[in-house]
């Protein structure tokens, strides 16, 4: 094998509607997520396999940049600024970091009481992170790709209607053996889903 | 003066306390719970009453108070940046904005606010960053790094680093352009004050140290952070901000409280 354009495919699976999906993705290899069915918020967080407290800072990572926004070219950082992963490319151009995960409880907040027993990421990162021993002191705020947060000039921030569209897909490169935790979101109260969560299918690559 | 025995080494070392000026409380408050000044570069901790108001000045117009709160009986609840500009639709802090925890409740509210640069963005600083901006970042320097503080502050309170998320930063406010940039809008200058609401017990950590985008290379110029707090227990029911967002996070936070103590004990 002498080619360096051929790639081996690792994985091939899918985040299902809903669902957490996890796996260490080596270094020098490349996960990409594919909206399958367009605007599917893929909440997610990052740690250094070898060393769980080395893990994803959104702080740092804007901080970095000077960007709010994250897109070809951001680096994911760590709390001590050093590289988890690159996003190596991205058919979409602006991905959140800073509207955080949707959780049971800040659903009562934002959507009223009712909506107290719907699933949400923080569930999902609980439980997927479990497997990993990892727990709530563990989170942290996280990434949403495919979601779109724009803060207007009086500060105004929300979740809008998304950018993303179906099959379009995004590429991460770990810069370390890098642990992804992810949460297929299922949010259904806001657009970050288009009110209907999908599956995203994932694939790991090394070439 | 000799310190060549035990006498006059005691005589010596006694010599030294000097005059600490008593804090001022602010007019109409008899008695102060908490009344402290970090300088440039430091930290302090408390915990703090449910009802407490705590007050932060900035003493002389360029401090960074750095702040982590976490439910005091219950530290695995903490301060929840996302969730503090998500849940109220706002990116900039001002009187009225709560102070979320990851478990849908109020820790604190900001009841007054004269500076309104604050910013819920860009955390605090690690090591590397200050190393690289001023020559160094470790605890021991002369420009600490907030992580290195927030480290130590954690560990006074049983905390360890897994426990510090992103804190907010009072006193140095950062803008987001239309693009996405971060852009630092400085201070509001000397004595700018912001008192917080506190609705629950809870660990406050403050490290006072200059922003991740602080414009100036010096670290110098971080200067100093007085503290002053005070029981406010009664304001507890004249909250300052009617968004149904909020009124379900202070229903939230009282449920949690009523239910632990339903005879209003503590």
């Amino acid at each position: 094998m002498s080619t360096t354009l051929e790639h081996t495919i690792i994985r091939d699976e899918l985040a299902d509607a809903r669902a957490p999906w996890s796996a260490v993705v080596r270094a020098g290899d490349v996960l990409t997520m594919i909206d399958l069915h367009g605007n599917q918020a893929v909440d997610t967080l990052l740690y250094a396999a070898h060393d769980h407290s080395i893990r994803y800072s959104a702080s740092a990572t804007v901080t970095a940049q000077r960007n709010l926004f994250l897109t070809t070219g951001t680096v994911l950082r760590s709390d001590d600024s050093t590289p988890l992963m690159t996003i190596v490319a991205d058919e979409v151009g602006n991905h959140d970091t800073v509207g955080g995960a949707c959780s049971q409880e800040s659903n009562t907040l934002r959507y009223g009481h009712h909506t107290k027993h719907q699933h949400a990421c923080v569930e999902n990162f609980l439980i997927e992170g479990a497997k990993w021993g990892l727990g709530k002191r563990d989170l942290v705020s996280n990434i949403n790709f495919f979601m779109n947060v724009p803060v207007d000039p009086d500060g105004t921030l929300g979740i809008v209607d998304g950018l993303s569209a179906p099959g379009k897909s995004l590429s991460l490169r770990a810069e370390t053996d890098t642990l992804v935790l992810v949460s297929s979101c299922p949010q259904i109260n806001n657009p970050c889903n288009g009110f209907d969560p999908t599956a995203v299918r994932m694939v790991v690559t090394r070439s | 003066m000799s310190t060549a025995t035990t006498l006059a080494a005691k005589e010596h070392a006694r010599a030294q306390a000097a005059a600490v000026d008593a804090p001022v409380a602010p007019d109409g408050i008899d008695e102060l719970t908490w009344a402290e000044t970090v300088p440039g570069g430091r930290y302090t901790s408390n915990v703090l009453a449910r009802g407490t108001r705590l007050r932060l000045r900035d003493v002389d117009g360029s401090a960074c108070a750095n702040i982590l709160l976490y439910r005091a009986d219950a530290p695995w609840e903490r301060l929840n940046a996302a969730d503090t500009v998500k849940v109220p639709w706002q990116a900039y802090l001002a009187t009225g904005h709560p102070l979320l925890s990851d478990q849908g409740r109020v820790l604190a509210t900001i009841v007054a606010d004269s500076s309104g640069h604050h910013d819920a963005f860009c955390g605090t600083t690690s090591q590397a960053a200050n190393e690289n901006k001023y020559g160094s970042g470790a605890l021991h320097s002369g420009s600490p790094a907030g992580r290195e503080l927030f480290t130590v502050a954690a560990a006074k309170h049983g905390l360890s680093q897994r426990d510090l998320p992103s804190p907010i930063s009072l006193f140095q406010g950062v803008h987001v352009e239309s693009d996405g940039a971060l852009v630092s809008t400085g201070s509001a200058g000397a004595g700018a004050e912001i008192d917080l609401l506190i609705h629950l017990p809870v660990i406050v950590l403050l490290a006072n140290t200059a922003h991740p985008l602080d414009p100036s290379p010096e670290f110098a110029t971080t200067t100093a952070v007085e503290i002053l707090a005070w029981d406010a227990t009664e304001e507890l029911r004249t909250l300052p901000n009617t968004e149904p967002e909020y009124q379900r996070a202070v229903r939230n936070t009282e449920s949690a409280w009523n239910a632990a103590d339903p005879k209003g004990i503590r």
